[in-house]
């Protein structure tokens, strides 16, 4: 009996133990660039132009902005759509329907840095689009497309067959169904799905520096190269010269992520809040 | 009145079929994934020889001759993940006990959260915080890259891993408990052996995750293009080798980086397999 006594006190001193550890990996983490970069955030940091004296994070983050509207423009409707497919039309256990979900999964295991080679290949090269926002908008709506399309999956999959039955049963056809009644009540989930992958788009590097460049401007147009705020900490870090600058970047970068995160979880209670 | 159906008739015809091609988009793009980089890497293992190519331990892809060697890269790879394996998976694996059988409610409402900070800081970041707090202490070498990358497959796994064990009936457990064994007992000898697919499962994607990773090992291995010595020395992976050369490569030298990417893309089809069959093996 005193055996087991012990033997169970060891195995909770380990698993809390490692609990322990993981949160104190983050904290420590969070902490260290929090330590590092907030006495860099200066308002030169944030100062429309970049040049190698003020480092500012100003173009990276307009651009981030725009690299994450463009993905989603380009990735959300196909997404969204091909769930709506595969939860509304499709015959359940069909050969296509197989197909979609293999390569879907296929898709979101490919590491980054294939997608950039791939974009680097098709967008940049073959389709003569140099480094631009726009082949890293398509390079990167194709790697958050098994996201989005998982995640309204789901959000369509929840929606009770009840709704699809009482509007049939108005009269409505399936196209009003869908639009008018199932797509609304989802809304919520595809909407955090979509949150989780601007969290993935702003994180992104390897996908972008062979894509989407990493020239330090504002771009006009979609044509022009343009870096990220993550392939500027990369830029900054193989420099070597503003690590500091860097850091403070880091700090703007745990901040949004933070907040995306905070953002997601929000919506995802309220789903479960409600259903 | 007539008019009216038809038209709904073509528009409810016609919304199927843009439905359709939108599902049609990820196996579209597979296909041309798959298409860009074989056409683009395989002219290169030719030109190579595929031993070469694979089991040349000589990266001197500047030189005259050049060779294409990428041997030391791809046990790079290979050690970098082990040691992500060997460093995150037991603290992951206890973190998932931890979260689903063991935490108090209050207490899993700020962890939950954390580990998924965990899971959405950017790789640029972990590097940084892998160049300033890991390598002080342990170098630009293979030792400092497991680290890192043990952390950053933390949360994959605490997050498949815990998942599972919840999936496991809850009888299970209580049978534990009456039959005479303690919570812990019942937790580590019967939940986690019958959550043992999706726990596999978790470690699969965390390989895939850890041997996928490119910008923060780039930051903290050195990536010095040759055969791994020691666990305090420099190391470059698959990875690193694409991002740290493609700025400046062309000819065969750029082809051969292509092709560096099939090796990663033949790796990573082969861990998705595996996932897929646990998977599989774990709804059943």
């Amino acid at each position: 009996m005193k055996k087991q006594m012990v033997q169970e006190r060891f195995m909770k001193v380990l698993t809390s133990a490692a609990a322990l550890i993981t949160m104190g990996i983050l904290l420590f983490l969070a902490g260290f660039i929090l330590v590092r970069g907030i006495p860099y955030l200066k308002p030169s940091l944030f100062s429309l132009h970049y040049d190698s004296e003020n480092v500012s994070l100003m173009p990276a983050l307009l651009s981030t902005i725009l690299m994450t509207l463009l993905s989603l423009v380009i990735a959300v409707p196909l997404g969204v759509f091909a769930a709506i497919y595969l939860s509304e039309y499709a015959r359940k256990g069909s050969r296509a329907v197989s197909i979609i979900r293999v390569t879907a999964e296929t898709l979101s295991g490919i590491p980054s840095i294939l997608y950039g080679l791939f974009g680097m290949l098709f967008f940049v090269t073959q389709l003569h689009w140099g480094f631009s926002l726009l082949a890293g908008a398509f390079t990167v709506s194709i790697m958050i497309l098994p996201l989005i399309m998982r995640t309204s999956e789901e959000a369509l999959q929840a929606v009770p067959d009840l709704y699809r039955e009482g509007s049939y049963g108005l009269g409505a056809g399936k196209l009003r169904t869908v639009f008018r009644i199932v797509l609304p009540s989802a809304i919520p989930g595809i909407f955090a799905g979509i949150i989780l992958a601007i969290g993935r788009i702003v994180g992104e590097t390897a996908a972008l520096i062979y894509t989407a460049g990493t020239v330090a401007q504002i771009p006009s147009n979609p044509m022009m190269s343009a870096r990220t705020l993550s392939v500027h900490m990369y830029a900054l870090s193989s420099e070597g010269l503003h690590m500091n600058e860097g850091y403070a970047t880091a700090v703007v970068l745990l901040v949004v992520v933070a907040l995306i995160n905070t953002l997601s979880a929000r919506i995802a209670k309220r789903i479960g809040g409600t259903a | 009145m007539k008019k009216g159906i038809s038209m709904n008739k073509w528009k409810e015809k016609g919304m199927s079929a843009v439905f359709l091609a939108a599902a049609l988009a990820s196996i579209l793009a597979v296909g041309l994934i798959c298409f860009f980089l074989l056409a683009n890497g395989i002219p290169a293992i030719r030109k190579i020889g595929l031993l070469n190519f694979l089991g040349g331990t000589e990266w001197s892809p500047t030189d005259t001759p050049p060779e294409f060697g990428i041997l030391p890269m791809i046990l790079g790879s290979l050690y970098v993940t082990a040691g992500a394996i060997l460093t995150g998976v037991p603290i992951g694996l206890l973190t998932a006990v931890f979260l689903a059988c063991v935490c108090p409610k209050k207490l899993y409402q700020v962890m939950k959260p954390g580990v998924e900070l965990l899971a959405g800081i950017p790789s640029v970041v972990y590097g940084f915080f892998g160049m300033a707090a890991i390598v002080p202490l342990t170098g630009n070498s293979i030792l400092s890259a497991c680290i890192l990358l043990g952390i950053m497959i933390l949360p994959t796994i605490v997050g498949v891993a815990e998942s599972a064990l919840r999936a496991v009936p809850v009888s299970y457990y209580e049978g534990a408990l009456a039959l005479g064994a303690g919570h812990y007992r019942s937790v580590y000898h019967v939940v986690l052996p019958a959550a043992k697919s999706g726990v596999l499962a978790s470690v699969v994607l965390g390989i895939g995750r850890a041997i996928g990773e490119t910008m923060a090992v780039i930051m903290v291995a050195g990536n010095q293009a040759r055969m791994p010595v020691s666990l305090m020395k420099g190391v470059r992976t698959l990875t690193a080798n694409i991002v740290v050369e493609m700025g400046y490569a062309s000819g065969l030298h750029r082809e051969a980086l292509i092709a560096t990417g099939v090796v990663l893309f033949v790796f990573i089809l082969v861990i998705n397999l595996a996932f897929s069959v646990l998977k599989r093996r774990e709804g059943k």
